[in-house]
């Protein structure tokens, strides 16, 4: 294997592969649709308490 | 958008967050270590590595016991104070035959990678049975039991074999003398039976002052007295220069 | 029958190891094997004691599976709190023997058999036992839903304790692969595969058996430390045994790829045993605490795959100037910049779930812990992306600085918020009203971070002295020190250090016996947290 080619490669492709999937995943999770839901997830501690593993 | 339902998925699927995790993390691992077994410059071409004869391998492995690694590394750097105080920069060549590394990673101990002739047998073991008469300063625990403690030889073509396994390339004739080279090579008198045509560069000599018997100490001061010997540096430096 | 199967099979274990003990072809294997031995046999003999029998025809009444599995915790909880104080005593026995070099009893109890037993007595048994309890206790609740696998939970419990007296035990007699963090030997190793797949299978049955339809983030964090150390453990333990009756085995690979693997798997044991295992905690304990959901649950998801994803490249950082090609080494420094990011994004979002709420600090020492841990998180996770930049590191690798660094981070962060989850569980899984005191809980904060402190910044001189020292130059060109004289220079921090350690650990032992009353059920009377004790004794004007 031949280190110039590899590096080549990690300059461009592997770069913009790695940018577009950084903006991806920040565009995904706080798309505007997402907010309440979130939310509601993080209430899930707070609400274990009051219905215990059915018990 | 249809894509940003999949998310949900994502969220609620163990089996996904498994799969997508486990991509994540192998990644930076496969990106830095793969190239390092294929990429030719990675160990760049010396000459004068040899495998460890074993009495040099039992006593690396009483320098794996003890702990030794997480007080002494094994890896000069190229600055310019290292290099004065301990010798040529390390090469990777040089741990090419080392299963473990032993670079270390702590110096509350001054680096080892090339301490072997710059001080005698006597002072060696004189050392590291009682560091502070030596070196009164020294914060070294002392390891007088290896005087007493013998070498076991009983089954020792197993490590070369296990060794062989993983690319040390130990020939048959090595595999086979594993047990009676540890004997010959700390003892002098012994008939050495072409020792030295199988391990280059190799000193043969009790290393321990007790011709008796062959000691963890006579196995340690070996390993000690061949780090960084090999190497023929002159030729190494030439070579750089022709880059 | 009862614990029968359970007890036979242990029977059969100690036989093995009998055999094992007797075939073995080096002294140090067979020593080991009689270590298992001795455990195993006497672990049988309780066992066959709480065998029991139903009169005949009749059977037990089925236990009840109800509500959730919580003694398993319990004793998480305990084990935790144990081998947390023989990790810091341990730690500061070879600290003290760094001072005084004659405390070193040669061979067992010599600086380089015990150093492992402090290290891997901290992170895998102190660390390990709190992941585990707080996991499954954490998964539980979030998912509401039992633990999936019966008395699976069990065997992850006292597999793993089983470890732990094996690696230490061997670390003692010199059995180790050398392998920093990673020094069990291959039997041992393969132990702890068996123990790590149950746990992964009881965690991952749990959540999907969950009745919630969602997975909280901090399960998320837990399971990404689970596979991810699993992974780790596999490749970089990779070795050939030298026979099956040998203790000894060779790495399967060797100098600079071995020095990679190995580094790679040390960093992210720092990672994900010490990072995101510990913030899956953090997510769970800081909002229960402060009885307020996380600050952004959508920073949490950003923060959580921006983490795993940079945190594994981040390795290379430990072998700079060294004979590892100069590109592996700017990778590895690139990403551990990067990663100051996603690791403050945590702390952030920590630190922010506060937010209308920090008036309880005043009045609750547990939530400070929670604020002093997340706060030395913040200070760790920037000194280390600053220490591997190449520059700096050229000075402080190889020194003290590394090591206090390391302590700030597992003291500050990974300490704290352990105590801090301790100190909420306790009264819940024993029922109780309250911790026995505050107060001493309190007591316990200060101790902690004045250790902490301490140790911290006597390293961090001690390691700057050493680097200074030994590239030091006189005007003809000469090195000025020769290396003892760099030794010598630093006795004085090497003492504090052991001092700083000494106040750690007494905290630890205020806490222990903080959470003994507390099991036991005891109420210490006090003065509640926030007001001051003289306010109460003011006698009113007449």
């Amino acid at each position: 294997m031949d280190y110039s080619l590899l590096r080549q490669f990690a300059d461009s492709w592997g770069l913009l592969y790695m940018f577009v999937l950084f903006v991806g995943i920040i565009f995904f999770t706080f798309r505007p649709g997402s907010k309440e839901k979130a939310e509601k997830i993080a209430q899930i501690p707070l609400n274990e308490d009051r219905n215990n593993g059915g018990k | 958008m249809a894509f940003l339902d999949q998310h949900k998925k994502l969220e609620r699927n163990v089996s996904l967050l498994f799969v997508f995790s486990l991509i994540a993390v192998l990644i930076g691992g496969i990106i830095e270590i793969v190239p390092l077994f294929y990429v030719k410059n990675t160990i760049e071409k010396v000459e004068g590595m040899r495998p460890y004869t074993p009495l040099e391998l039992a006593g690396r492995n009483i320098y794996v016991r003890e702990g030794c690694y997480l007080c002494h590394s094994q890896m000069i750097r190229p600055f310019r104070d290292e290099v004065e105080r301990y010798g040529h920069y390390s090469l990777a060549a040089e741990s090419m035959y080392d299963h473990p590394f032993q670079w270390g990673s702590k110096r509350t101990g001054p680096d080892l990678a090339r301490v072997g002739g710059r001080y005698s047998d006597e002072w060696h073991v004189q050392h590291l049975a009682h560091p502070q008469s030596v070196v009164p300063e020294s914060i070294m625990p002392s390891y007088s039991f290896l005087k007493n403690a013998v070498v076991d030889t009983k089954h020792f073509a197993d490590h070369l074999k296990a060794n062989r396994a993983v690319g040390v390339p130990y020939s048959d004739a090595m595999i086979e003398n594993a047990s009676a080279d540890i004997n010959a090579q700390a003892n002098p008198d012994v008939d050495a039976g072409g020792l030295e045509e199988r391990y280059a560069k190799i000193s043969v000599r009790d290393f321990d002052g007790n011709p008796e018997q062959v000691t963890e100490m006579d196995a340690l001061v070996a390993y000690l007295q061949m780090l960084g010997t090999l190497v023929d540096l002159e030729a190494y430096k030439q070579n750089e220069n022709l880059r | 029958m009862k614990n029968g199967t359970e007890a036979i099979i242990l029977a059969a274990a100690t036989f093995l190891a009998f055999l094992a003990a007797a075939g073995a072809s080096d002294d140090l294997f067979k020593a080991h094997a009689w270590v298992l031995f001795f455990i195993l046999a006497a672990t049988t003999v309780v066992l066959f004691r709480r065998v029991e029998f139903a009169p005949a025809g009749e059977t037990f009444p089925p236990k009840d599976t109800s509500g959730y599995m919580d003694d398993v915790i319990r004793y998480g909880a305990i084990a935790t709190m144990l081998w947390g104080i023989v990790g810091f005593l341990v730690g500061v026995v070879i600290a003290a023997q760094l001072a005084w070099p004659w405390l070193n009893i040669e061979p067992w109890f010599n600086f380089g058999r015990l150093r492992p037993v402090h290290t891997s007595g901290v992170i895998f048994a102190f660390g390990g036992n709190a992941l585990i309890c707080t996991s499954l206790y954490v998964v539980q609740r979030t998912c509401r839903a039992r633990l999936f696998g019966g008395n699976l939970a069990w065997f992850v419990f006292w597999g793993y304790q089983l470890f732990i007296v094996m690696a230490a035990t061997g670390y003692l007699l010199g059995s180790t692969q050398s392998r920093e963090y990673a020094e069990p030997e291959w039997y041992v190793d393969l132990w702890l595969t068996i123990v790590w797949v149950a746990y992964l299978i009881v965690f991952v049955g749990t959540i999907v058996k969950r009745k919630e339809p969602h997975i909280y983030v901090a399960n998320w964090f837990y399971l990404s430390f689970i596979i991810t150390v699993a992974m780790l453990h596999l490749v970089n333990n990779a070795a050939v045994p030298v026979s099956l009756t040998s203790g000894k085995s060779y790495s399967a690979f060797a100098g600079v790829q071995d020095a990679l693997t190995q580094w790679w798997y040390g960093h992210n044991a720092v990672g994900f045993f010490l990072t995101a295992g510990f913030l899956g905690m953090m997510y769970y304990f800081v909002p229960k605490q402060a009885n307020r959901p996380v600050f952004s649950y959508r920073l949490s998801i950003i923060h959580f795959w921006a983490l795993i994803f940079l945190y594994i490249w981040a390795g290379p950082h430990h072998l700079h100037y060294t004979a590892l090609p100069d590109w592996a080494q700017t990778l590895g420094m690139v990403f551990s910049i990067m990663l100051w990011m996603p690791s403050w994004g945590g702390m952030i979002n920590g630190l922010m779930t506060l937010q209308g709420a920090w008036d309880k600090l005043r009045t609750d020492p547990v939530l400070r812990m929670f604020v002093i841990s997340l706060a030395f998180y913040g200070m760790s996770t920037f000194e280390g992306p600053m220490m591997s930049i190449k520059s700096i590191n050229s000075l402080s690798h190889y020194t003290d600085w590394t090591i206090g660094h390391v302590h700030s981070g597992a003291l500050g962060w990974n300490g704290m918020v352990t105590f801090g989850a301790l100190y909420y569980l306790v009264p819940k899984l024993w029922n109780r009203e309250r911790l026995y005191s505050l107060r001493l809980v309190n007591w316990h904060l200060w101790l902690a971070a004045i250790g902490i402190v301490i140790y911290a910044a006597v390293m961090w001189v001690a390691g700057i002295t050493q680097g200074l020292m030994w590239r030091e130059y006189d005007d003809q060109g000469f090195l000025v020190n020769s290396f003892i004289e760099t030794v010598s220079a630093i006795h004085p921090e090497y003492v504090m250090r052991m001092i700083g350690g000494l106040i750690y650990l007494s905290g630890a032992l205020v806490m222990g016996y903080n959470i003994w009353r507390t099991i036991r059920g005891d109420l210490r009377e006090e003065v509640p947290m926030g007001s001051v004790a003289s306010v109460t004794r003011i006698v009113p004007a007449e």
